[in-house]
C-alpha cells in the first residue's frame, strides 16, 4: 500500500513560465520542509496541493494521497488540512462552533464530547462558548490546530504556520503540532523561511530557488 | 474512499456560475436597450398604438419648430456642465486643502447620510430655504431687508437655471466626495503628500500635482454619471428649474403625459435629442479631461511650489463644502418645521405654533404611498442584492473577474439618461398591452438599484480573506456551504449597507416610477413631486420628511443589526 503523500513530477508555471518543480514522497508521520526566498513559489505549491491554484498558474504532475490521485479533486474532497500564519478562526462563530465546523459525523452528544476532549487536550477546557477574538495568540493557534485535526485529514500542510507567534510560544506550538501530526500518522508539508522550524521537523528539506 | 478516484464533472456547475453575470447583465441592460428601441421607433413616426404606422422625420421637424427648443437645450447643457464642474471643484478643493484633517472627517460624517436622501426631498428643502418667502429671507426680514411681504423676484425656477444648478451641486458634492474618499485609500496619498511637502510644495499644489491625477482616474466614471444626470434630471428640475420653457427633460415628461397619444412622437424625438446632447457633452468633457491633463502636466513640469495657493484655496474649499452641507441639512430641517407648522406668517422666522394636524390630515395619503414605496424598494433590492452576490460568487468560483469594459456596462444605466429610454419603456408596455404598474416599476428599479449595490458590495466582497475559503474547503466544506455559513454571515454588515444604499436609490426614483407605472403607481417621491406645483408647503414638508425617514431607517438597521447580532464577536467590529 502506497501510504502517505506523493508529489509526482509536480511542475508549476506562472503565466506559462516555469516557477518550480518538485518530486517528493512524504510518509505517514514524516515532515517535509520546503524552504526558499519569497517569490520562489512555496505558498503556490501549497495552493496547488489544497486545490486552490490561482488562475494565473498552471500545473502538471500528480498529487497522490494514500494511493489515490487527488490532483483533479475539488478541495473539499481531498482531505488535506492546512494551517496558515494567522489562526483564521471564523470570527462569527464561538470557539466550540469553529471546531464543530470541521468535525465530521457523530451524534450531538458525541460531537460535544469530542470537542470538549479536543479543547482540553490543548489546555483550552471550557472555551466552547468563547469569542475567538478574546483568545491569546497561542490559544488561537491551538484552537486552529484542533479544528483542522477534528476534520480527520489524511495530510497536513503548514504555511508559515508558526511565523506569527512570539519566540517562546513558537517552539511550544510547533512541538504540539508535530506531536499531534505524528500521533495521527499524517504526512506533513511545511513551508517556512525559518531554519529552526526545519531543524525541529528533522525530516527532509527541499530548497526552492528564486 | 472510492469517491476519491471518481473525477467529478465540474463543467456543468462552472457553466451555471459562468452564465450568472450574463443573466444579470441582461436584466440590467435589457430594459435599457428595449427602452431605447421603443423611443427610436416613435421618434421616427412609428407608433401603432396610436394608429401611426408611417416612418417620417416629422417628429423631429415638429420638435425643432417648437419655440422653446433652444432655451430648453441651452438649459440642459448649461445646468449640466455648471453643476458637474462646481461639484467637482468643491470636492477637489476640499480634498486638496483638507485631506487628513479633522475638519474634513467631520464634514464627511455630516455628508454621508445626505448622500442617501432623495433628490426631490433635497430640492424641496433648498427651495424652502432660498425662495423669496423662504427661511433665509424670513430670518433676515424685516430687520435687515425691510421686507414685510415676499419680494417679487424669481429666485427658484429662475430662467437661467441657477437654483436648479445649486440644488444639483448640494446633492452631487456628497456623492463625489464619498467616491473620492473611497478612491483615496488606493492612492497612497499620505506618502505622496509627504514627498511633495518635503520638496517644498504647498498643501493644495502638492495635492493637485501628486494625488489628484490618481483620484480623478478612479472617480472619472462617477463624474460622467453626474454630468449625464445633471443634464437630464426631471424631478429636481420640476422643483427648482424654470417653467417657460422648462428644461428639455421636463418637457419630454409633459408631452409623454399628454392624453393625445400623437404627442408621444415629439416626446420621443425630444428624448433622442436629449440623448444626443448627453453623448455630445460626455465627449466634450472627455476632451476637456485631455486638455486639463496636458495643462496640468505643464504646470507640474514648471515646478512652481505655489505656496500662496493655500491661503485662498483652503478657506474657499471649506466654506463652499460647509455651505453645501448646511444648505441640505437646513433644507431638511425646514421641511420638518413646515410639516408641523401651524399659522406661519411672513416674515416670521418660525411658525406661531407647532401642530401634528398636518400629519394627521396627510397621513392616509402618506401611508398608502409609503407602503407602495417600501414594497417596490424591498422587492427590487432583494433581486438586486441576490444577483450581485451571485455575480460576485461566480467571479470567485470561475476566477474570472470583471474587466474595465465590464465596469462601463455596470455604469451604463447611470450614464444613459433615464429620459432617453424610459419613454420607450412606457411605449413598449403600451404596445404589448401590459397594464403598467407595480411589476414593471419594480423591474425598472432593479435596473437602477443594481449598479449601486454592485459598486457598494464589490470591494468588501473581494477583500474577504480567501484563506478562510481555503481553510473551510480543506476541512471538507462545499463551496455553497462556505458561502452560506461563512462568507455571507461574515459580510453581513457590508451586505446590509449595500441593501440600504439600494433601498435609498429605489425610494428616490421619480421618472422610472412615473413612466413604467403609467402614472398609476404612487410612491412617496411621485406624490411629493406632484405636490410641487400646488405649493402646499405643509404637505410637501410631510412627504419630504417621510421620504427622508424611508431612506434613513434602512441605514440605521444596517448599522444596528450587525452590531446586535455580533455583539459577542469582537472580531467582526473592525
Amino acid at each position: 500500500m502506497d501510504n502517505g503523500l506523493h508529489l509526482k513530477a509536480v511542475e508549476i508555471y506562472r503565466d506559462g513560465q516555469p516557477l518550480l518543480q518538485i518530486d517528493a514522497q512524504v510518509g505517514p508521520g514524516e515532515i517535509l520542509t520546503v524552504m526558499g526566498p519569497s517569490g520562489s513559489g512555496k505558498s503556490t505549491l501549497l495552493s496547488f496541493l489544497t486545490g486552490h491554484l490561482a488562475p494565473a498558474f498552471t500545473a502538471t504532475g500528480q498529487v497522490v494521497l494514500d494511493g489515490y490521485d487527488v490532483t483533479s479533486q475539488p478541495p473539499e474532497h481531498r482531505k488535506i488540512g492546512i494551517l496558515f500564519q494567522d489562526d483564521l478562526l471564523f470570527p462569527h462563530l464561538s470557539v466550540g462552533a469553529n471546531l464543530a465546523f470541521g468535525l465530521r459525523g457523530g451524534t450531538k452528544s458525541e460531537r460535544q464530547k469530542t470537542i470538549e476532549t479536543a479543547l482540553s487536550d490543548v489546555g483550552l477546557q471550557g472555551f466552547e462558548t468563547r469569542d475567538p477574538a478574546t483568545l491569546s495568540g497561542g490559544q488561537k493557534a491551538r484552537g486552529a490546530l484542533m479544528r483542522v485535526l477534528l476534520s480527520d485529514p489524511k495530510a497536513l500542510l503548514l504555511d508559515e504556520a508558526f511565523s506569527g507567534l512570539d519566540t517562546d510560544r513558537r517552539a511550544q506550538i510547533r512541538d504540539l503540532t508535530f506531536d499531534h501530526a505524528r500521533k495521527k500518522h499524517l504526512p506533513v508539508v511545511m513551508v517556512t523561511h525559518d531554519i529552526d522550524d526545519a531543524n525541529a521537523a528533522g525530516g527532509q528539506v527541499i530548497q526552492l530557488g528564486a | 474512499m472510492t469517491d476519491r478516484a471518481v473525477r467529478r464533472p465540474a463543467s456543468t456547475a462552472r457553466s451555471f456560475w459562468g452564465a450568472l453575470p450574463l443573466l444579470t447583465l441582461i436584466i440590467m441592460i435589457g430594459p435599457v436597450l428595449a427602452g431605447l428601441f421603443g423611443t427610436v421607433l416613435p421618434a421616427f413616426g412609428y407608433l401603432p398604438a396610436a394608429g401611426l404606422g408611417a416612418f417620417s422625420i416629422a417628429p423631429f421637424t415638429d420638435l425643432f419648430a417648437w419655440n422653446g427648443i433652444w432655451a430648453a437645450t441651452r438649459l440642459s447643457v448649461t445646468t449640466g456642465f455648471a453643476a458637474t464642474f462646481l461639484s467637482l471643484a468643491i470636492v477637489t478643493l476640499l480634498m486638496a486643502g483638507w485631506s487628513g484633517t479633522r475638519a474634513l472627517r467631520w464634514l464627511e460624517t455630516l455628508l454621508s447620510p445626505l448622500l442617501s436622501v432623495p433628490h426631490a426631498a433635497t430640492a424641496f428643502g433648498i427651495a424652502f430655504l432660498i425662495a423669496p418667502s423662504g427661511w433665509i429671507a424670513r430670518m433676515i426680514s424685516p430687520w435687515l431687508t425691510g421686507w414685510d411681504r415676499p419680494p417679487d423676484v424669481l429666485i427658484t425656477q429662475d430662467p437661467l437655471g441657477i437654483a436648479l444648478t445649486l440644488g444639483l451641486v448640494t446633492k452631487e458634492v456628497p456623492f463625489l466626495l464619498l467616491m473620492a474618499l473611497a478612491a483615496k485609500g488606493q492612492s497612497a496619498s499620505t506618502q505622496r503628500m509627504r514627498v511633495a511637502q518635503s520638496l517644498g510644495y504647498g498643501r493644495v499644489s502638492g495635492w493637485l500635482k501628486s494625488v489628484f491625477p490618481v483620484i480623478y482616474a478612479q472617480i472619472h466614471l462617477p463624474v460622467l454619471v453626474v454630468l449625464a444626470y445633471s443634464m437630464s434630471v426631471v424631478d429636481v428640475a420640476m422643483i427648482l428649474g424654470p417653467t417657460t420653457p422648462p428644461p428639455l427633460s421636463v418637457q419630454v415628461v409633459k408631452w409623454m403625459s399628454d392624453p393625445d397619444l400623437s404627442k408621444r412622437l415629439i416626446a420621443s424625438a425630444a428624448a433622442l435629442w436629449q440623448l444626443a446632447l448627453v453623448i455630445a457633452a460626455l465627449g466634450v468633457w472627455w476632451i476637456g479631461e485631455r486638455i486639463t491633463a496636458r495643462l496640468g502636466l505643464a504646470w507640474v513640469e514648471r515646478g512652481a511650489r505655489n505656496l500662496r495657493l493655500d491661503k485662498t484655496a483652503r478657506p474657499l474649499g471649506i466654506t463652499l463644502g460647509t455651505v453645501s452641507a448646511l444648505s441640505v441639512l437646513l433644507g431638511l430641517l425646514c421641511l420638518g418645521v413646515w410639516s408641523f407648522a401651524g399659522f406661519w406668517g411672513y416674515p416670521d422666522a418660525l411658525p406661531q405654533s407647532l401642530t401634528p394636524k398636518n400629519w394627521a390630515r396627510h397621513w392616509p395619503d402618506i401611508s398608502d404611498s409609503l407602503i407602495t414605496t417600501l414594497l417596490i424598494a424591498a422587492l427590487s433590492v432583494a433581486v438586486a442584492v441576490t444577483l450581485v452576490i451571485a455575480c460576485l460568487e461566480a467571479e470567485h468560483r470561475t476566477g474570472r473577474s470583471l474587466s474595465q469594459k465590464g465596469l462601463w456596462l455596470i455604469y451604463a444605466p447611470l450614464l444613459i439618461p433615464q429620459i432617453a429610454f424610459l419613454p420607450g419603456v412606457q411605449t413598449a408596455l403600451l404596445i404589448t398591452g401590459a397594464t403598467s404598474g407595480f411589476w414593471p416599476v419594480s423591474l425598472m428599479h432593479v435596473v437602477f438599484v443594481l449598479p449601486y449595490v454592485f459598486l457598494s458590495l464589490t470591494d468588501p466582497w473581494r477583500n474577504w480573506d480567501p484563506r478562510i475559503d481555503t481553510i473551510a474547503r480543506s476541512l471538507g466544506t462545499s463551496p455553497t456551504r462556505v458561502l452560506f455559513t461563512l462568507r455571507l454571515p461574515m459580510l453581513l454588515r457590508p451586505i446590509l449597507t449595500a441593501a440600504a444604499v439600494g433601498f435609498a436609490v429605489s425610494v428616490g426614483q421619480y421618472l422610472p416610477t412615473l413612466l413604467a407605472g403609467g402614472g398609476r403607481v404612487a410612491t412617496l417621491t411621485t406624490e411629493a413631486v406632484a405636490l410641487s406645483s400646488g405649493g402646499d408647503r405643509r404637505a410637501i414638508g410631510a412627504f419630504g420628511v417621510a421620504q427622508t425617514l424611508a431612506v434613513i431607517a434602512p441605514f440605521a438597521i444596517a448599522t444596528l443589526l450587525p452590531y446586535w447580532m455580533w455583539r459577542n464577536r469582537k472580531g467582526l467590529h473592525g
